[in-house]
């Protein structure tokens, strides 16, 4: 049979969990991860991060958006979706999803949002004309109070909305790892670290996508980019990494120790149809590359572009590195049969519902809707929104 | 209680919906059968199993099984006396064609291992679902409900044996149904009726009448995978350590 090696049960042979399943991870790993470092500045007081505060919360609505869809691309009847809502069925980690989706979404990342833009949106929907002073009208959901001491309470409320946002954001990743994790079936998933490896991958998935943006749209905009900023989140960001990859290593090396029955099939899955994606791309070019040069930024003096430079280098391969690690575990855990005594071969379609093409629009899209919410919520520090000027 | 016009008139429509859901939820009509008095499964008796393959063909006629997917196929095993836990399996479109003639130089032993859906009493496959589509009937068969089913296929990866896949035209989860649809009525399913040897044999737990009871006592008999906790009940007479 074409792309098999040894035998697989003959069920096995189609995979699945395609690109989308590959794309649904690292998308909600961005959002997870995105907001916990605005949370820095919020509820950790990092005052340095300042700057990216608001960003990061649109970039992580954005992202949010986009989240369901290549699960809905991907159900054989997505019309049935719903279901998952008036009918969850309480055994399955995949049930709680559209709760989970949606407590992250209006409970905390559009509230937290809307309470910190709320002032502005107030003075837009007064001063801007015609369809833009319609649309803040309706963001402002009728509350138009902006006395000092609504916008106190509008703080405070802010602040209880991130605080119970962290653990929320754990919880969103969390799961989405232990919707792997929890599957007994299969021995590259089945791990009680993989919940853990998620959320700090997430983090520092998040972490670098802000960084990389935050620098490009500054640039974009002829602005100067905030060392003291990117130097904080440079750290943050190479700590993070740290954890993640220590854990990472710790399942590693566990698994080779151990070397169970399915060791085997693994090992030899991971040297042949996993080394490029694996060893090369994420181990080699997306953990270890970005980790040496985020580590000289942190023990060497170095000149500010060069520092910049570095941060944009290490910030994109560690995108692409955390990518492959969704790969890994989703394509990887299909490539091998759980007879052990077999390989198939994943062959990604082009233009069908489950492609490459709706897999890359998917990709660029919430950057699209980002675009949107920047021009709607301008989230810039440098130049808060001036009166008048709000649709600009 | 009083009902008014206009309220019947709200009634009406829901309570012909509720009927509706509550017929839609009733299994084919079986008169005379009780669904507390079974409780199914089936014997594998691999010493007879001749690798012909009819099961395979019968299944893919009566439930009309599409091309390249199985719910049930045979596996033949050459295990070689140097390497007894690293056997070479092969099964050619499941076994459904048989299976090319053996070399009569190859050392070591051959068999055959018929392998359908275990009807997991705790299966990992209904654990997961997440709207339900897939249960367990009272008379223990999982079976998929798909006017219900998603698609999303996490059964399939929740599955340790490989016996799930996505029905390539109707994108819902399919199975082996223990042909549900055959053992309500008295019949046996449409691969034990096929097995040319007795090979396989439909059991039924719950009567006391039933040979498997003595067989069991009899008998060295295992189940497929026992590490993975999954209450399976299909039953393997002389399995060999090697399969998986």
């Amino acid at each position: 049979m074409s792309g098999v090696e040894g035998y697989m049960y003959p069920n096995e042979v189609t995979l699945y969990w395609s690109v989308l399943i590959v794309l649904y991870p690292y998308i909600t790993g961005l959002v997870a991860g995105a907001f916990i470092l605005a949370s820095l500045e919020r509820v950790f007081n990092v005052t340095a991060v300042k700057p990216t505060y608001r960003l990061a919360l649109l970039t992580a609505l954005s992202f949010l958006i986009v989240a369901p869809l290549p699960l809905q691309f991907h159900l054989g009847h997505p019309e049935r979706s719903p279901e998952m809502y008036f009918t969850p069925h309480s055994t399955s980690a995949m049930a709680m999803f559209g709760y989970v989706y949606l407590w992250y979404l209006m409970a905390v990342l559009t509230f937290e949002i809307w309470l910190d833009y709320r002032r502005e949106i107030v003075l837009m929907s007064q001063t801007s004309k015609g369809l833009m002073r319609v649309i803040y009208k309706v963001m402002t959901l009728g509350s138009s109070n902006i006395s000092p001491r609504a916008l106190h309470i509008d703080e405070r409320v802010s602040w209880v909305v991130t605080l119970v946002g962290i653990p929320s954001a754990f919880l969103l990743h969390g799961y989405v790892g232990f919707i792997f994790g929890s599957i007994k079936a299969n021995p590259w998933w089945s791990s009680p670290l993989m919940p853990v490896v998620f959320i700090f991958s997430a983090m520092v998935s998040g972490i670098a996508c802000v960084m990389v943006l935050y620098m490009a749209v500054t640039k974009l905009r002829g602005k100067k980019i905030d060392m003291r900023c990117v130097d904080t989140i440079g750290m943050y960001l190479f700590y993070t990494f740290i954890i993640d990859f220590s854990l990472e290593m710790l399942d590693l090396i566990h698994r080779i120790y151990e070397a169970d029955e399915s060791f085997r099939s693994l090992d030899f899955m991971v040297h042949t149809k996993l080394y490029f994606s694996q060893i090369v791309v994420q181990i080699g070019l997306g953990t270890v590359t970005p980790l040496l040069l985020l580590a000289l930024t942190q023990m060497v003096r170095l000149p500010e572009i060069v520092r910049k430079r570095m941060y944009v280098v290490a910030g994109a391969l560690t995108l692409i590195g955390i990518f492959a690690m969704r790969w890994n575990v989703v394509i990887g855990g299909q490539l091998f049969s759980k007879s052990f005594l077999g390989y198939t071969t994943y062959k990604m379609a082009l233009v069908t519902k489950e492609g490459l093409l709706v897999a890359v629009g998917l990709t660029l899209l919430p950057l699209a809707i980002l675009w949107v919410l920047v021009k709607l919520l301008p989230p810039w520090t440098d130049e808060r929104a001036p009166e008048g000027a709000a649709a600009d | 209680m009083k009902i008014t016009r206009r309220q019947m008139l709200v009634l009406l429509p829901a309570a012909a919906i509720a009927w509706e859901h509550v017929l839609a939820g009733t299994p084919e009509a079986s008169p005379n059968y009780t669904m507390s008095e079974h409780w199914w499964s089936m014997l594998i008796d691999i010493p007879k199993c001749i690798g012909c393959g009819n099961c395979v063909r019968a299944c893919q006629e009566e439930n009309e099984v599409p091309d390249g997917f199985f719910r049930t196929w045979v596996e033949r095993y050459h295990v070689s006396d140097e390497d007894m836990t690293n056997p070479v399996v092969i099964s050619p479109n499941g076994g459904k064609d048989g299976f090319p003639p053996v070399a009569k130089e190859d050392a070591g032993k051959y068999f055959f291992v018929p392998k359908l859906c275990n009807h997991c009493v705790d299966s990992p496959c209904t654990q997961v679902c997440p709207v339900g589509a897939t249960f367990v009937t009272p008379d223990g068969v999982v079976l998929v409900d798909q006017k219900y089913c998603l698609g999303c296929a996490y059964c399939v990866q929740a599955c340790p044996y490989g016996c799930r896949y996505i029905h390539p035209q109707k994108e819902v989860a399919d199975k082996c149904t223990l042909c549900y649809h055959r053992i309500t009525k008295g019949l046996t399913t449409a691969c034990c009726e096929a097995c040319p040897t007795g090979a396989r044999q439909l059991v039924d737990l719950k009567n006391p009448n039933d040979p498997i009871h003595e067989f069991l006592k009899t008998h060295a008999v295992q189940i497929l995978k026992p590490q993975m906790a999954t209450g399976a009940k299909v039953f393997y007479n002389e399995l060999d350590g090697s399969v998986r």
